[in-house]
């Protein structure tokens, strides 16, 4: 929609930009202030005197040298990225063909299905945290990457089969039909035709998925406790702290770094994600 | 070459609710171009899909070529189908979308090439082979739908309302196309449509339905001359048939034979009418009138004339139009179907 | 045979392994945690035994537990009613065309976008007992006093505003992208009809606008709700719950009771007390869906 006419009126444009600024600089600021603080001399950064918006000293690499040379950040960024790959292929393995089966083939019965998957979306680390560290243990998983990777498609699968649910209903079945006439099993229709053409609602569940890896941090901190086990989401707020001290210059860089790539892909999908939270609210 | 056959074919979507297809019993004939002709909800669409296996019959059998295929699958009919939106596979070439049955079908790949290029030459798209169906304008996406119908030789073609989404224009030469491409390849066709315009164009026969049931089955001539009942009457033409009611039976008679008293020859009945309401359509006229007779007062008629008659008539005037005898149809008014001629009491 | 069956048949066995998937590693560890919270299990500990009520009787009379009872609603509660009505005026803000619109949407979803323990750690600096630049800014201003600059981590109630702040950072932004799609989804017309009629700009937004707004402005409060009442990640780096527990919130102190505290019992019954808020949610959602489907 838009506000029509009213949206040309002077009083309304100003409403705009006061709101657009205020809240822009309210939601970006921790991140430009990680911006300033990485590149800060340490001397520079704790010295009170010191406006701390300007760089009273020269600009200095040394936080970010020292985060990606004598931290474990390199290895916690290769644990994410590991993680993260193996949770979508299992992610994307299991949720398509179910995404699929319950957009077309189990009729009254899938619907009800899905909205029960949709539920579990709604069960929250938190509640499951503790029973969830014996069922690792049982599997000796325990301080181990794969500890995760096995349990993060809990969540992932149940939005990745809403989201997908969604896309494979706005494909016209006479598609699959044709397809079926023209010499193809459902099965068959369904690998040769229906998953090339779902490419971008399968890409989409795989930025997800992905990012869902790298924001998650009840189940990490909980399973895994060797440092050199971590992700990026847990290893740089808890281990890159030594006792009480706190690098502050390279624990800005380092979530500055981690969160940046994260934030321009999540951005390019947006909408289709949130096609998944107001499926049914919104026409 | 194959003719279909359906016996007592049904289809039950909700138990015990009417069913969308009723004990149908059809065969085309070698060759033919059949029409399932109804409205929206007349089971037409239902009953093509249960031939083409899309849907599961609830009761009946269906037999292609003389073989029972009720419970195969779409792909072991021998049969091709062009749906309504033309289904094209959106992500592959024009080419491929052609060769897709063959590759399917695991037709030898060397064979691929030649069979496209006949089946592209055939509907004239030779060039269009490298495109992506969202390059193509309707015209062009309904000529690819065809091609890769056509392309491994099926024994039955099946078509959903292929011309539905083609603006007007396009549908009149689309629908000379088809039958061209039809003589040409003579094979046996089923066609459905909502279009009675279609449907009388291209049919060899039409097959009316209405509510699941098969109300006639004849040439396009049969069905609109000698319609079976007053669905058929009324659903076919435009304006529809007049039904005048008389006693126990409706008499009907089409609005293009309801003719000023002096046009009419030979035996006839008289009409007296008062003109309520005339529209001026170019090629005709349309005259919205009621009876002006004690018996039948105040019953609405509808008129069809050419337009080089002048009616010199204005609302609100009466005037005397007949209809030749002939040209009567009458109609039991409880069962709605064709009955017997009787004399008439106009009095 | 018959085509229906077949594709049932298909669909089983397409939807089984997720089916499964989800029942050993979702349903297990559910049924685990409520038959924990009604036993008596500890970390190393083999058998069980149960206990009836007795780690809820327990839970109940500890004030830890009360405070984070009261914590979590606290911090729901606030987090959301910020986070609604900013996101109500960011997304009519943000609806028209602009040049310039993508630009200060990708900065507008930053701290959602951003993996939350790194946003997080990002606050904590900026809330740093002596570096903070928002105290640096307050003396420059003259409001405070250099030796009085507030603790914002340090003290109860500002512990627990900073909390309450930083979780509404981080949900602000996905409010706003779904309200922002409410607000597209509206038809056009009803706006200018609105206008034509003779209605003003906030008039039509009030009267029109926000009424017809209301399932969506409800999906978000729903998730918000879940999102934050059962968030452990904010609290658990700004303050640990501390100071003294005055920030304490039900999943923390789970967290500290089950895990480190290795009282899975305990643990597990005061996640269970997070299970009537999930059951309404789940509740209000269905009949949602189900509303928004007859319309």
């Amino acid at each position: 929609m838009g506000p029509v006419a009213g949206g040309r009126r002077p009083p309304v444009r100003i409403f705009r930009w006061v709101a657009l600024s205020v809240f822009s600089v309210l939601l970006a600021f921790p991140f430009v202030w990680m911006a300033i603080t990485s590149f800060k001399q340490t001397s520079d950064l704790y010295d009170v005197e010191n406006n701390p918006f300007l760089f009273n000293e020269m600009p200095t690499l040394e936080h970010v040298e020292l985060l990606l040379g004598e931290t474990l950040f390199p290895r916690w960024l290769l644990n994410t990225a590991f993680a993260g790959t193996m949770v979508v292929l299992i992610t994307l393995l299991l949720a398509v063909p179910a995404a699929y089966a319950l957009a077309r083939l189990t009729g009254r019965w899938g619907e009800r299905l899905g909205i029960a998957i949709f539920l579990t979306y709604l069960i929250p680390p938190t509640l499951l945290f503790i029973p969830m560290s014996r069922v690792v243990s049982i599997l000796g998983l325990q301080d181990s990457l794969w500890s995760i990777i096995v349990v993060y498609p809990t969540f992932t699968i149940p939005f990745s089969i809403w989201l997908l649910m969604a896309f494979f209903k706005s494909i016209p079945s006479e598609l699959e039909d044709a397809a079926m006439v023209d010499g193809l099993t459902r099965f068959q229709a369904f690998l040769r035709l229906v998953i090339p053409i779902s490419f971008s609602g399968i890409l989409t569940v795989v930025i997800f998925t992905f990012t869902l890896v790298t924001q998650e941090f009840v189940y990490a901190l909980t399973f895994i406790s060797s440092a050199s086990n971590q992700t990026i989401g847990v290893g740089v707020p808890i281990y890159l702290v030594r006792g009480d001290v706190y690098y502050w210059g390279s624990l800005m860089a380092a979530c500055l770094i981690a969160s940046l790539p994260i934030a321009v892909f999540y951005n390019l999908f947006l909408d289709r994600f949130i096609a998944g939270f107001t499926v049914g609210a919104v026409k | 070459m194959a003719v279909v056959e359906t016996k007592d074919l049904t289809k039950v979507f909700t138990p015990g609710e009417r069913g969308a297809v009723n004990d149908v019993n059809l065969l085309t004939r070698e060759g033919e171009f059949m029409v399932f002709l109804g409205p929206s909800g007349s089971g037409k669409t239902t009953l093509l899909r249960m031939i083409a296996g899309l849907e599961d019959p609830t009761a009946g059998e269906i037999l292609i070529g003389g073989r029972v295929v009720t419970h195969l699958a779409p792909r072991d009919r021998g049969i091709a189908m062009v749906f309504q939106s033309y289904a094209l596979y959106p992500h592959l070439s024009v080419y491929k979308n052609i060769s897709f049955p063959l590759r399917a079908q695991g037709v030898p790949k060397e064979e691929h090439r030649g069979k496209v290029e006949w089946a592209a030459g055939l509907l004239g798209i030779g060039e269009l082979l490298e495109r992506k169906p969202r390059e193509l304008s309707g015209g062009e996406r309904q000529r690819v739908a065809l091609a890769r119908a056509i392309v491994r030789e099926p024994t039955v073609f099946l078509l959903d309302e292929p011309l539905s989404n083609l603006d007007a224009k396009l549908r009149a030469s689309a629908r000379e196309e088809l039958t061209e491409f039809h003589d040409r390849v003579g094979t046996t066709t089923i066609y459905v449509t909502h279009d009675q315009i279609e449907a009388m164009a291209m049919g060899d026969r039409i097959v009316v339905l209405h509510e699941g049931f098969v109300r006639q089955v004849g040439s396009p001539r049969e069905v609109y001359d000698d319609p079976a009942d007053t669905f058929v009457a009324t659903f076919l033409g435009s304006p529809p048939m007049n039904l005048v009611d008389h006693g126990d039976v409706l008499v009907g008679f089409r609005p293009e034979h309801l003719l000023p008293r002096s046009l009419v020859e030979g035996q006839a009945v008289e009409i007296g009418l008062r003109v309520t309401g005339i529209e001026y359509l170019g090629s005709e006229r349309i005259l919205y009138a009621l009876i002006d007779r004690d018996r039948f007062a105040e019953q609405r008629v509808v008129a069809k004339l050419p337009a080089t008659y002048d009616v010199g008539a204005a609302g609100g005037d009466a005037v005397d139009f007949a209809v030749a005898e002939r040209h009567l149809r009458f109609f039991d008014k409880t069962s709605e179907k064709r009955t017997g001629a009787r004399a008439l009491e106009w009095a | 045979m018959g085509l229906r069956r077949d594709a049932g048949r298909l669909g089983a066995a397409m939807f089984a392994p997720a089916l499964l998937y989800i029942v050993a590693l979702v349903g297990t560890p559910l049924v685990l945690a409520f038959l924990y919270s009604v036993g008596n299990v500890k970390v190393g500990s083999v058998g069980y035994e149960f206990v009836g009520l007795d780690n809820f009787i327990s839970v109940l009379q500890s004030p830890t537990f009360r405070g984070a009872l009261l914590h979590s609603f606290l911090f729901t509660v606030g987090a959301q009613l910020i986070v609604i009505i900013s996101a109500n005026i960011l997304a009519l803000a943000l609806v028209d065309r602009f040049r310039g619109r993508g630009l200060v949407r990708f900065f507008i979803l930053l701290p959602w976008v951003a993996p939350i323990s790194l946003g997080a750690i990002g606050w904590k600096w900026i809330l740093d007992s002596i570096y903070s630049v928002i105290n640096w800014v307050l003396v420059q201003l003259h409001l405070v006093e250099p030796f009085d600059a507030p603790m914002w981590l340090g003290e109860g109630a500002l512990a627990m505003l900073s909390v309450i702040m930083v979780h509404a950072w981080r949900m602000l932004p996905f409010s706003t992208v779904i309200l922002l799609a409410g607000l597209t989804a509206i038809p056009k017309d009803i706006p200018e009809a609105a206008a034509v009629d003779g209605a003003g700009f906030w008039r039509t937004h009030f009267q029109i606008t926000i009424p017809m707004m209301t399932p969506i402005i409800n999906v978000a409060v729903l998730f918000g709700v879940v999102f934050t009442f059962t968030d452990m990640t904010v609290v658990y780096i700004l303050t640990r719950g501390g100071p003294y527990n005055s920030t304490q919130v039900l999943p923390s102190l789970a967290f500290f009771t089950g895990i480190l505290g290795g009282d899975l019992a305990e643990g597990a019954a005061i996640s269970v007390f997070l299970v009537p808020i999930l059951v309404v949610i789940a509740w209000l959602m269905l009949r949602l869906a189900r509303r928004a489907e007859v319309v």
